[in-house]
C-alpha cells in the first residue's frame, strides 16, 4: 500500500489515492489531498460537500454517488461538477478519507 | 495495433457515446455509461442518430418503450409481445422498478447528464431524415453536427456505438 504524508502524518491510501483506513483522516489534511487532486484551494462550498461526505459515510458506512450526493445535499449537479470537475463524489470522498463510492448511477 | 493518446496510459479520459436506438433498453445503457463516465471525471459527449434521437425529442422522450417484441431477453412470447398495451405495461413495470433502485427517468437523466458538463449532439442526416428541426429537441442540445463534426469531438477519446 502505498503511503502518504498529509499534514505532517503518514497515511496508507490505495492505487487510486483513496484512504485504506478512514480513522487515519484529520480535517487539516483537506486541503493537501485537494491540491493532489487537482483542486489547489478548498473553498467553503468544497468543504460544505467534504464535510457532508464524511458525515453521510460515518451514518451510513458509505459515500454517496453524484446523485445521492445532489439529492441530500440540495448542491446541484452542475455546482458539484463546478466544484469538482473531475468527479465530484469521487474527488470529494478522497479529499474526505473514505473510500471511493460505489455505485452506477 | 496502434494505440492512440487517450489509451496509452491505463486511463480512459474522453468517451463518445453513440446513441442509435430509440427503446428503453437501447437508451438506458447509453446513458448510464455517459454519467458513469462524467463520475470519473471522464469527459463524455453523447450523439443521438436515427430513432436515438426520440431520447432528446421534446415531445417524445417521455414515452420511450420498452421493446416487447423481437426481445428475447423479455422471456415472452412474440405475439404476447405485439398484443396492444403490453409495451406499455412492461414499460410502467420496468419504470417502477427503476424508480425502487432511484434511477432516473430518461427526461430527467438526460437533464443531469447535461448538468454534469457533457455534450449532447444531435445527427444531421437524421434530423434531416426524419424532417426536424433543432427547436424539436430540448433545449440541452447543444448542436446538430455532422459525421465529420462527430469525428472532431470525438477526437482523441474511446467511441462507443449502442
Amino acid at each position: 500500500m502505498p503511503v502518504k504524508t498529509y499534514a505532517g502524518t503518514e497515511v496508507t491510501v490505495n492505487d487510486e489515492g483513496f484512504f485504506t483506513d478512514p480513522q487515519q483522516w484529520r480535517e487539516d489534511m483537506a486541503p493537501q489531498i485537494a491540491a493532489d487532486s487537482g483542486i489547489p484551494v478548498l473553498a467553503e462550498p468544497h468543504w460544505q460537500v467534504v464535510k457532508f461526505m464524511r458525515h453521510e459515510y460515518e451514518e451510513k458506512g458509505t459515500g454517496p454517488s453524484v446523485r445521492a450526493l445532489s439529492k441530500t445535499s440540495g448542491v446541484s449537479i452542475k455546482e458539484l461538477y463546478e466544484l469538482f470537475p473531475k468527479g465530484p463524489a469521487k474527488l470529494a470522498a478522497k479529499i474526505a478519507g473514505i473510500p471511493k463510492p460505489r455505485g452506477c448511477i | 495495433m496502434t494505440e492512440n493518446s487517450t489509451t496509452t496510459g491505463s486511463k480512459i479520459e474522453k468517451v463518445s457515446i453513440i446513441v442509435s436506438k430509440g427503446s428503453l433498453e437501447g437508451i438506458y445503457p447509453a446513458l448510464i455509461m455517459a454519467n458513469g463516465a462524467r463520475a470519473e471525471g471522464i469527459d463524455a459527449n453523447l450523439f443521438f442518430t436515427f430513432f436515438g434521437l426520440d431520447a432528446i425529442h421534446k415531445a417524445r422522450h417521455e414515452h420511450i418503450k420498452l421493446a416487447t417484441v423481437g426481445n428475447p431477453g423479455l422471456h415472452l412470447a412474440t405475439w404476447a409481445g405485439g398484443l396492444p398495451g403490453v409495451s406499455s405495461v412492461m414499460t410502467h413495470y420496468m419504470a417502477h422498478k427503476m424508480g425502487t433502485l432511484d434511477i432516473p427517468s430518461i427526461p430527467e437523466f438526460i437533464e443531469m447528464i447535461a448538468d454534469t458538463g457533457a455534450g449532447l449532439y444531435g445527427c444531421k442526416a437524421s434530423v434531416d431524415l426524419f424532417g426536424l428541426t433543432k427547436d424539436d429537441f430540448i433545449d440541452q442540445v447543444k448542436d446538430i453536427i455532422t459525421v465529420g463534426e462527430f469525428y472532431d469531438l470525438a477526437a482523441g477519446g474511446q467511441i462507443i456505438f449502442t
